[in-house]
């Protein structure tokens, strides 16, 4: 008989409990066990960044944990950033600057640059593009997700 | 695609992971921060019949400062807390500079310290790092422990000498002379990528002479190379741009195996290696002359 494992791990405030094998990867999780399809699964090997998700407050790869391994633990996805009709500024500034086309490595770029914008409010082109260094983006080219990150970083520090 | 099943323990102390280890003997496979583990058994590449996860052992996790000038740093530490610790920047510069290269900050602040030197990846930068600090390694399994070298550790791609039934436990660090100075070097593709050649340094000097230099070699070999020509042509002798010339032929001559693959040729890696030893070494002379 397949060995199930209790999780309760708390997501975009909301506490989960459910049980699951060791094997299910945190990604899975999100997006099989409790419906947060906002959160990407690209390589599942570490390479692309689109399951990026926050865990207790840094961004990791979801695909790279174990969803018992989350178990206590808070987890932020894609999810908890704005609505459609309220986006997040960085939401706000992709969708301004056209830095998405196909939006599959969106929520990834966006979870990795969340908490980066929070630590470095006023980052230069350059620890722009080292940022994201992780993450893949196989439409844009990355220049005008370059060019979203500082019109956030500008946009949210003049919020403040 | 998915890991296949597997058995899971999660211990809370040291005993019980050594406990769990031993019950387990050859199915039991220690998991630290999981971000080559994890991939490879994602692939099926890797299938443990069963992981004992270290990530619930808080005690694991540290960064102790001696003060005899070592520091100790508990196999859990992740990369990332090791990468800004003051104190280890403070002492061993080098941690701070080759983090920076390794992976992306997401993959360093999961992955960990030990864990990355266990894994023995001879593409990882650890490793190599380990090797070329001459790291004190502490190994633990039940009822038992045992210090090695770093270079006696790795034996092979991916494989070290520590057993089924044992864990690393602690990494301690040695502390440089002063006048040493260090320097890590790579080249790859981009940001965070696996480099196609790297090279590590630690030189110290003795007034205008050598009295002392570590050169490691990466990713062109099965394991970390410890360069013996650097030792056996610059100690005890001032390193003229001549004398460099003739570590760095003899290093991309007669130390290093490289290999052919879709990253690079197995010549390309060598001359890659003949000029990052020129460099590498050159920049920590100059970092040892500035009092390390």
């Amino acid at each position: 008989m397949t060995k199930l494992f209790p999780v309760s791990v708390k997501v975009n405030g909301k506490v989960y409990e459910r049980e699951v094998e060791a094997r299910m990867l945190l990604s899975d999780f999100l997006r099989h066990e409790l419906g947060l399809m906002g959160t990407h699964v690209g390589c599942e090997h570490g390479i692309c960044g689109a399951c990026t998700v926050l865990f207790d407050g840094e961004a990791v790869r979801s695909c790279l944990m174990f969803a018992v391994q989350a178990s206590g633990h808070e987890i932020q996805t894609v999810e908890s950033l704005g609505t459609p009709e309220n986006l997040h500024p960085l939401q706000q500034a992709f969708h301004e600057k056209h830095a998405l086309q196909c939006g599959f490595c969106t929520p990834g770029f966006l979870m990795t640059l969340v908490p980066f914008l929070e630590k470095n409010p006023h980052p230069t082109e350059e620890e722009a593009r080292e940022a994201i260094d992780g993450n893949i983006c196989r439409c844009t080219g990355y220049e005008k997700i370059v060019e979203a990150v500082i019109d956030a970083a500008d946009k949210m520090s003049h919020k403040k | 695609m998915k890991p296949v099943k597997f058995d899971y323990y999660a211990p809370t102390s040291v005993p019980e992971a050594l406990d769990t280890l031993n019950e387990l003997g050859y199915d039991g496979k220690v998991i630290a921060g999981g971000q080559s583990l994890i991939a490879a058994m994602n692939f099926r590449m890797a299938r443990p019949a069963a992981l004992v996860d270290l990530n619930g052992v808080p005690e694991l996790s540290y960064i102790k400062p001696n003060p005899d000038g070592s520091i100790a740093i508990g196999t859990m530490t992740r990369v990332n807390t090791v990468e800004y610790d003051q104190e280890v920047a403070k002492r061993f510069p080098l941690l701070p500079e080759v983090a920076k290269f390794i992976a992306h900050p997401a993959i360093r602040r999961r992955g960990t310290f030990g864990g990355a030197i266990a894994h023995a990846d001879p593409a990882g930068q650890l490793p190599s790092i380990a090797v070329v600090m001459d790291a004190n390694v502490l190994i633990r399994g039940k009822g038992k422990e045992r210090w090695v070298k770093a270079p006696e550790l790795i034996i092979g791609p991916f494989m070290t000498t520590i057993e089924p039934d044992e864990m690393l436990a602690e990494v301690v660090l040695t502390a440089n002379p002063p006048y040493t100075g260090s320097n890590y070097m790579q080249v790859s593709r981009q940001n965070g990528g696996y480099a196609q050649a790297a090279v590590a340094s630690i030189v110290n000097l003795d007034g205008e002479k050598v009295k002392n230099v570590r050169l490691v070699l990466m990713s062109v070999g099965e394991v970390p190379i410890l360069s013996q020509k650097a030792v056996e042509i610059l100690v005890g002798q001032k390193p003229t741009p001549e004398a460099l010339k003739e570590v760095s032929e003899a290093c991309a001559s007669s130390e290093i195996d490289p290999a052919t693959d879709i990253h690079a040729t197995a010549d390309y890696r060598r001359t890659l290696i003949r000029t990052l030893v020129g460099r590498s070494l050159t920049e920590s002379i100059a970092r040892a002359k500035k009092g390390g």
